[in-house]
C-alpha cells in the first residue's frame, strides 16, 4: 500500500495478548508461538501488538525493572520472528516500556525485520498519560512530545496509544499530517455494566474508534490489551475499522487471539471521495487557527522543541 | 401551542446491572485469578445461607466447575437454623462440595475467659474464627478462599475488619447490595435466599437493614451518586431525603480505614507501598 492510494491490499493481524505480569521473557516465547501461526506468506504482512503487550499494563515502579531502550526490544521481536521459522520480512507495531538513558516512556516501536535487521521505522512516545482514577502513568513516566505520520508498507501511519486517540484533535491533526492509517496499542480496563451486552467502555472505545474512521477516512487499527490484572480487566476487543466507520473484524474482550483482516488503500481513496471531511477540514482549518481567541502559542516553537 | 419537552429529574433508582455480562466478565475474572495467576483450580466458600456468598458459588461453579468448589457451612450455636437450611439449598442445586463444621468450641473456647464481651466483640470473633477455618482447609484443599463481601457493605464498613474482608480475592467487591440481588436472579439463585431478609446472622433476629438504619435500595442509590463526588446538598436537591444522606455519608467517611491495610509508619524512602511499589499481581 502507498501513500497516495496506489497498491494492493495489505494483511494485517492484530495479536492480542494476555501477558504473565512481568514475565518478559516467558511473554515473547508466547509471542513465538503466535507469530508461528502468521509466518506464512499471505498470512499477515503487518503485525500489530497492543500497549505493554509483553509485560502487562499496571507495573507501579517495575516499570523501572522491564523498560528497555528501543532497539533492544526491536532486535527481541525480531529474534522471536525468526525462532518461529520465518524467513521473509514483517514489520510489528508493539507497545512496550522504554527506558531511554533512564528516561522512561509508555512507547510503541513499528519495526522491520528482514533478514537478521530489526530497523525501527518509527518510535512513538504516548502524549497523554493518564493518571487520574485508577490510573497513575505519570508518577513513573514521562510525556512524549511528538506525533509522528511515517511511511511504512500500509502508506502514509500514525500510531497513538490509547488516551492518544482519545482526544479528538490528535487523530485529525495525524490525518491532516497524511495519515491513512492509524494504529492504536492499548491497555483499557473494562467497566460499566449498567448498559447492554458490551461494557460500556468498550461501547465508548468502538464509537471513538469507527467515528474517527469515519470522519478522517483512514483504517484505524486496534490492538487491545486483555486477561486480568490485580482485578481489572483489560478489555480487548481488538478491531480493524474501514474508513467508512465500519468494523471489518473483532476480537473478544476476554481471550488471547489473533485477528486478521486485509486493508484496501482504494477503500481510503474511495470513502473520502463519498465524504470528503478531511479536505473541507484543511481548507478551513487556518481560518480556525488565525482566531486571536483561541489560546494557542503563537510564534513560539519551545513547546515542540522537546 | 408548542409542546415542551423538560429533561427528566436525576432518578432515584439504585444502579442497574446487566447481570449476564456482569457474571461473564466475573467468571473471567475468577478464572484469571486462580487458574492463570495462581495456578489453583479450586475455591473455598463459606457459605452462610445469604445471598452474596450463594452468588459467589455460583460464580465460582460456572468459573472452575462444581467439582472444584468446597463450600463450608460454619454455624455458632446461636446461628439461625433457616441459615444452614438456606445454604444446603445452594449446596444442592449446583451439587458442590459441602462440610459442615460447628466453630462453637472454638469461639467458646476463648470467650469463656471474656464472659462480659458484648455482641459486637462476638460477632467479631466469630467472623475471625471463620476465617482461620476457611484459610486452613484452603490449605488442606490445596484451594483459595473466595471473599464475598458487596460494595455496600464494604462501603458502610459493615464487616468484620480481617475476616470478612481477608480473602484474596473477591468477585462481589464492586457490587451493590441491590446489584448482588439481581445477580443471584439471572443465576437461578433459590429464591428463599433472595427475598429473605438479609442478616449477618451474628444475633438472633438481626437483620442488616435495622443495622443500618436504612434500606438497601435507598442506600445503593444514594452511595452510587455520593461515589461520583456530589455534595450532599446536591444529593437532596436531587430527591434524597437529607436524614438518608447524611447516615451514608457518615457510615462512609467514618470507615475509610476498614478498606486499606494497616497504617505503617513511614521511616525511610523505601518505604513498602509508599516508596517501593510493585502491583499485587508482579
Amino acid at each position: 500500500m502507498s501513500g497516495n492510494g496506489i497498491g494492493g491490499p495489505v494483511r494485517v493481524a492484530i495479536v492480542q495478548t494476555k501477558p504473565r505480569k512481568g514475565r518478559y521473557s516467558e511473554n515473547l516465547n508466547d509471542l513465538r508461538d503466535a507469530f508461528a501461526l502468521v509466518m506464512d506468506d499471505g498470512a499477515a504482512d503487518v503485525i500489530v501488538l497492543p500497549e505493554a503487550a509483553l509485560t502487562g499494563y499496571f507495573l507501579e515502579g517495575a516499570v523501572y525493572d522491564l523498560a528497555l531502550p528501543v532497539q533492544h526490544f526491536a532486535d527481541d521481536l525480531a529474534r522471536m520472528w525468526r525462532e518461529a521459522g520465518a524467513t521473509r520480512p514483517v514489520e510489528i507495531a508493539c507497545g512496550f516500556f522504554e527506558n531511554d538513558g533512564g528516561t522512561y516512556y509508555n512507547s510503541a516501536a513499528y519495526v522491520r525485520v528482514e533478514s537478521d535487521r530489526a530497523q525501527v521505522l518509527h518510535l512513538h512516545r504516548k502524549l497523554f498519560l493518564p493518571t487520574y482514577g485508577v490510573f497513575d502513568e505519570e508518577r513513573f513516566l514521562s510525556r512524549g512530545h511528538r506525533m509522528g505520520v511515517f511511511a511504512s508498507s500500509l502508506g502514509a501511519t500514525a500510531m497513538l496509544i490509547c488516551e492518544d486517540i482519545w482526544h479528538a484533535i490528535v487523530p485529525t491533526i495525524a490525518a491532516l499530517k497524511g495519515a491513512r492509517v492509524l494504529l492504536v496499542p492499548s491497555a483499557a480496563p473494562g467497566r460499566g455494566i449498567e448498559g447492554g451486552d458490551e461494557l460500556e467502555s468498550i461501547v465508548r472505545w468502538r464509537e471513538i474508534l469507527e467515528n474517527i474512521a469515519a470522519e478522517h477516512g483512514v483504517y484505524v487499527v486496534y490492538a487491545g490489551l486483555t486477561g486480568f490484572e490485580g482485578g481489572k480487566g483489560m478489555s480487548g476487543t481488538s478491531r480493524i475499522v474501514d474508513p467508512r466507520g465500519n468494523t471489518v473484524v473483532a476480537a473478544p474482550p476476554d481471550e488471547a487471539c489473533i485477528v486478521r483482516a486485509a486493508l484496501d488503500p482504494r477503500e481510503i481513496d474511495l470513502a473520502r471521495a463519498n465524504l470528503p471531511l478531511l479536505g473541507d477540514l484543511r481548507a478551513v482549518l487556518p481560518d480556525l487557527l488565525l482566531d486571536e481567541e483561541l489560546p494557542l502559542p503563537r510564534g513560539r516553537r519551545d513547546a515542540s522543541d522537546r | 401551542m408548542l409542546p415542551i419537552v423538560e429533561a427528566p429529574r436525576t432518578a432515584l433508582h439504585p444502579p442497574r446491572i446487566n447481570a449476564p455480562l456482569a457474571a461473564r466478565w466475573l467468571e473471567t475474572f475468577l478464572r484469571d485469578e486462580l487458574l492463570g495467576r495462581r495456578g489453583i483450580a479450586r475455591a473455598v466458600i463459606g457459605l452462610s445461607g445469604g445471598v452474596d456468598s450463594a452468588v459467589t458459588a455460583y460464580l465460582c461453579a460456572r468459573a472452575l466447575g462444581a467439582h472444584n468448589v468446597f463450600a463450608f457451612r460454619l454455624p455458632y450455636r446461636t446461628s439461625s437454623p433457616a441459615s444452614l437450611a438456606d445454604a444446603a439449598l445452594v449446596v444442592e442445586a449446583l451439587g458442590i462440595h459441602e462440610r459442615t463444621l460447628d466453630i462453637t468450641a472454638a469461639v467458646d473456647g476463648y470467650l469463656q475467659n471474656e464472659p462480659d464481651a458484648d455482641a459486637r466483640r462476638r460477632g467479631n470473633v466469630m467472623a475471625r474464627t471463620r476465617m482461620i477455618v476457611l484459610f486452613d482447609q484452603s490449605a488442606k484443599l490445596d484451594a483459595l478462599p473466595i471473599g464475598t463481601g458487596n460494595k455496600t457493605e464494604r462501603l458502610f464498613g459493615y464487616f468484620t475488619w480481617h475476616a470478612d474482608d481477608a480473602p484474596p480475592v473477591n468477585p462481589l467487591g464492586d457490587l451493590f447490595k441491590t446489584q448482588v440481588w439481581e445477580l443471584a436472579r439471572y443465576l437461578g439463585v433459590p429464591p428463599a435466599l433472595i427475598e429473605k431478609a438479609p442478616s449477618a446472622d451474628l444475633e438472633a433476629r438481626q437483620t442488616d437493614e435495622a443495622d443500618l438504619g436504612i434500606t438497601y435500595a435507598r442506600a445503593d442509590a444514594i452511595l452510587a451518586q455520593l461515589l461520583l463526588g456530589y455534595s450532599d446538598d446536591q444529593l437532596v436537591a436531587h430527591g434524597f431525603a437529607a436524614a438518608d444522606v447524611q447516615l451514608v455519608r457518615r457510615r462512609v467517611e467514618g470507615t475509610h480505614w476498614k478498606r486499606h491495610l494497616p497504617t505503617t509508619a513511614m521511616l525511610t524512602n523505601t518505604a513498602i507501598n509508599e516508596f517501593y511499589l510493585r502491583p499485587v499481581d508482579y
